[in-house]
């Protein structure tokens, strides 16, 4: 293969590749372009993203560590931290469903622990096709199983997460997985190299062939027709390898015995070492013949690009060594000095004695072109309309059964019971649809308790997103991931700290995609500096198109956000006969893309806009009532509207509810009967609480706008909305909300 | 009172059981690798995926030099608990009899389920009355709990079944919905549900903190005696 020939099928243009041959000098060797089209990918480089991303807010006051660290970090008080970070596997998890899934997992666990912190959570964000599609239920299945392989091996618990199924991810999957770990605040290590003569210690598991090229291969281009040929690029995940791992590399932090440390994710040591070597301002030199191997005759290029996991790169003072071999051996974790940090500011690879590959740091890791996107708004719509699923004149008994038993609004306790929710012993919400025991019912955010850390109170973790509602308008729906996720705080009584995203897009080179982009971001920048929570890190995911056309846009939210106290979280579930019922918030619902919308075949081009400063007090008002203790029940209405999230209150307490929602004149007069009924029932929009307890409780909310909507009570769902009125047993709901994942396997 | 929670390299819920332990009593960790049970009362073996349980669950663990430690002691007819996957260690160390299968789902499954108190005169279940129904997780792929008929009617005619599944419970398809099982001097008790999850009503139930409780008076009585 000539040398033109082979940087284009590494993904490298060729002005890219003149630049690198300019910035060396000569001709890149085999290691050197290697190297560079790695380094030099947008999964590395966020060559087309980057620019964009410097509009997101990263500033808060309880900030500790920022974009550019393995994960970023918060204060959560008692000179505490917690670490988090969301991370994208999706072409891997389309190519290989299991390993890619459990790798997403592996690598997000690590990128938390390389920052110090002890991995406490994961939380994961799936999209799938439709499920009528075998091959959706393939990827379901084995996606599930794998993160739950990954999860449940390793002793972190996986509290919480959002499946959905739409048409457009039929081919290109996502799986983004989503870590938290706490450590002591001034025990956080970052990755910059320092001291000139240390050794770099590479440990963990073997260096194999698997994973080559997965961040420019694999990540970095659309899916095609050959996608089972690139299996080879997927890595093989063993949980037990990172369990060792992890447990050493926090006994090493604890002793003291690392300079800084750094875990070998995308593009492996080529990006752990450069990355080092750039953040510290210093050279490093690597021994290939040193690293060892699963397979005896690696070439020096397929050492340095390898992406086997369950590996970390340090460095430590030579006079350390001994001792940070010996931690290593007490764990049965490989531990191997590999090369040595220089004042070259050079990256240098060497076989033995043999210089292999020799490149400026700054020019493979801070020296990629940047590229402007060249936004431009569709001029015909991009996604077809979704196939209708209900009947045009269903009463509205049958669109609430029909909505529940949907398999974005249905249970999803088929998936969450394969995962480990407990371990740990901070779990105190978690994910238990219609469980027996009120204490342990389900909340909407996670909400895990810090008292076994040596802190005080809990912290809650939500992860949202919706790529349809993004994909009918980009800076509505990014805003409403930001309100869903700030919701499900709120319902918690958890004040956000820290935000994390994942930007899951099609091709960014076409300028429709790069307009869903840029607006999506503008969305996501808004509402973080209306809520006043810095985003932290994050990942960028893009050219997620497979032959069907682009992905929804979909941008993923995990948030993270503390509460004084975990006994005061109320849990979504009905509790007691006679309790008031309230609809508590500026929620102004509408159709456009609602799940009924979807229901009924249509895909809507714009969304409303919304007052985020109403939003933001709105949010600041929930979160206060629910600490004061006193509600019953809170849950915030999302997909299905109105209707669901009572049903789902229902479903969880096994008690039935009676409500009216009259709507005021101007409604009236804007909409008519029939469809303001359908808007009332199954509208959505963010800003919505439904609320219970006794009437004193209800009555004394301030900040935000209530109506009494009915109580609690019996065993129906009693419903009138506007002409319309509904009545199910909470059985019948039950059955079709727990129906609706497991009916599509059968 | 001291519990002694063993620590192979896989384990997961170590700490968990640690917490749950000390909720009662002293307790520290027993090194994989240690002969030294540093003269601790009970001994806990945890749950988890000890040595990563790539061969067959609780295989390789049974082998470690810490379980000979742990051996002994069991015949020295000294308490010894083994959850989840501490109980597929204690079976395959041929402490407790019995074997556990794959689920019949063949799918891990993380859920709360009730167990109803078989036998309530053992050092595991003495703070617990026979019928008490319990709420304490399960969280498995291997939890089917089998022997042959002839074992199971010994089993139940020795008074070796403590914990039964409660009607429509049975997670993982075992024989006579059997959660846990002791060996015939009730000294070592091993079952799939796991009580030390179940110490705290904030996390769902503090139902297994009974069987804590249980060893606790247990060990006091024999010192005092």
């Amino acid at each position: 293969m000539t040398a033109v020939a082979a940087h284009r099928a590494l993904g490298l243009t060729d002005a890219e590749y003149d630049g690198i041959v300019e910035k060396l000098g000569n001709e890149p060797n085999e290691v050197e372009l290697a190297m560079f089209s790695l380094m030099w990918s947008e999964h590395c480089a966020y060559k087309h993203s980057k620019r964009l991303l410097r509009r997101l807010p990263v500033e808060g006051p309880h900030l500790v560590m920022g974009p550019g660290e393995n994960a970023g970090a918060v204060d959560v008080g008692d000179g505490l931290a917690v670490a988090f970070k969301v991370e994208s596997h999706n072409h891997p998890s389309a190519v290989e469903p299991f390993q890619g899934a459990a790798t997403g997992v592996g690598g997000i666990l690590r990128d938390v622990f390389a920052v110090g912190a002890r991995p406490i959570a994961i939380l994961d964000s799936l999209r799938f096709g439709e499920l009528d599609s075998a091959r959706s239920r393939y990827l379901l299945e084995h996606a599930v199983a794998g993160i739950g392989h990954y999860g449940n091996s390793i002793g972190v618990a996986t509290v919480g997460g959002e499946i959905m199924f739409e048409g457009p991810y039929e081919q290109n999957c996502l799986v983004n997985a989503m870590c938290l770990g706490i450590a002591r605040k001034d025990r956080l290590i970052r990755s910059a190299a320092a001291g000139v003569g240390n050794l770099v210690v590479l440990f963990g598991a073997l260096t194999g062939r698997d994973g080559i090229g997965g961040a420019s291969v694999l990540a970095s281009a659309e899916l095609g027709e050959d996608d089972a040929d690139k299996r080879p690029t997927v890595q093989i995940g063993d949980p037990f390898e990172e369990k060792k791992l992890l447990e050493c590399s926090l006994e090493l932090l604890d002793r003291g015995l690392l300079a800084s440390l750094q875990d070998l994710g995308a593009a492996g040591l080529t990006s752990s070492s450069s990355e080092m070597a750039s953040k510290g301002g210093v050279g490093i030199d690597i021994d290939v013949s040193r690293v060892p191997l699963r397979e005896a005759d690696m070439e020096p290029f397929e050492v340095m690009v390898s992406e086997s996991q369950e590996r970390m790169l340090c460095v430590v003072e030579p006079e350390r060594l001994e001792e940070v071999l010996a931690v290593c051996d007490k764990w049965d974790v490989r531990a191997t000095a590999i090369g040595e940090v220089t004042d070259t500011r050079r990256m240098r690879v060497f076989d033995g004695d043999e210089l292999v590959g020799d490149m400026p740091v700054v020019a493979l890791v801070d020296e990629c072109p940047l590229y402007d996107l060249e936004p431009a708004p569709p001029e015909a719509p991009l996604y077809p309309p979704p196939p209708r699923a209900l009947s045009a004149d269903a009463s509205p008994e049958e669109t609430l059964l029909g909505l529940l038993h949907s398999p974005n609004l249905a249970g999803k306790s088929w998936a969450f019971e394969q995962y480990d929710t407990l371990v740990g012993s901070r779990t105190v919400r978690r994910r238990v649809e219609g469980g027996r025991s009120v204490q342990s019912a389900t909340a909407d955010a996670a909400v895990l308790s810090l008292a076994h850390d040596g802190g005080t109170g809990a912290i809650a973790v939500s992860i949202d997103g919706n790529g349809r509602r993004v994909a009918c308008d980009p800076y509505a729906g990014a805003v409403e991931a930001v309100l869903e996720c700030a919701a499900n705080l709120a319902c918690a009584g958890a004040e956000p700290l820290g935000l994390t995203n994942c930007l899951n897009f099609g091709n960014p080179e076409k300028p429709h995609i790069a307009w869903q982009l840029e607006r999506a971001v503008a969305g996501l920048a808004d509402a973080c500096r209306a809520l006043d929570v810095p985003v932290v890190g994050g990942n960028v995911s893009l050219y997620n198109e497979g032959g069907g056309g682009p992905i929804y846009p979909t941008p993923i939210v995990g948030m993270v956000g503390k509460l004084p106290d975990p006994e005061t979280v109320p849990g979504s579930a009905f509790r007691e006969e006679g309790h008031v019922i309230a609809l508590v918030g500026p929620f102004e619902p509408y159709v456009q893309g609602s799940e009924w919308h979807k229901l009924n075949g249509e895909l809507a081009h714009g969304l409303p806009q919304v007052d985020l400063q109403a939003h933001a007090a709105a949010l600041a008002a929930v979160r206060e009532t629910v600490r004061a203790g006193t509600l019953a029940s809170v849950h915030d209405i999302s997909g299905g509207g109105l209707a669901c999230t009572l049903a789902e209150c229902c479903i969880a307490g096994g008690i039935g509810a009676s409500v009216a929602w009259k709507p005021s004149d101007s409604d009236v007069e804007a909409a008519s009967y029939p469809a303001l009924s359908r808007l009332l029932l199954f509208g959505e929009g963010p800003g919505g609480w439904v609320v219970s307890g006794p009437a004193e409780a209800v009555d004394a909310i301030v900040g935000v706008s209530v109506q009494r909507l009915g109580e609690v009570g019996g065993e129906t769902l009693e419903m009138a909305a506007s002409a319309a009125t509904l009545s199910l047993s909470v059985g019948d709901l039950r059955n079709a909300h727990e129906r609706g994942i497991p009916d599509r396997f059968s | 009172m001291k519990f002694g929670v063993v620590r192979f390299p896989g384990s997961c819920d170590e700490h968990d059981a640690l917490l749950a332990c000390r909720r009662f009593a002293d307790a520290e960790v027993l090194w994989h690798k240690d002969r030294d049970l540093k003269g601790v009362d009970a001994v806990v073996v945890p749950g988890g995926f000890s040595y990563g349980d790539y061969l067959r669950v609780g295989a390789i663990a049974r082998f470690s030099p810490v379980m000979e430690a742990v051996t002994e002691f069991a015949l020295a007819g000294r308490p010894v608990l083994g959850i989840c996957n501490g109980f597929q260690v204690l079976c395959e160390a041929g402490l407790l009899p019995g074997a556990l299968l794959p689920n019949t789902s063949l799918r891990f499954l993380c859920r709360d389920v009730d167990l109803v108190v078989e036998n309530a005169d053992t050092p595991f279940t003495r703070a617990c009355s026979r019928g008490d129904v319990l709420s304490i997780p399960v969280k498995h792929t291997t939890g089917r709990f089998y022997a042959p008929e002839e074992a199971l009617d010994e089993l139940e005619r020795q008074g070796q079944v403590l914990l039964r599944y409660a009607d429509g419970h049975n997670p993982n398809g075992s024989a006579r919905d059997i959660a846990g099982v002791a060996n015939r001097q009730k000294n070592v008790f091993g079952l799939m549900p796991h009580p030390e999850h179940a110490t705290d009503p904030l996390a769902g139930s503090a139902d297994g903190g009974r069987i804590f409780e249980s060893l606790v008076a247990h060990v006091e009585e024999l010192v005092a005696a």
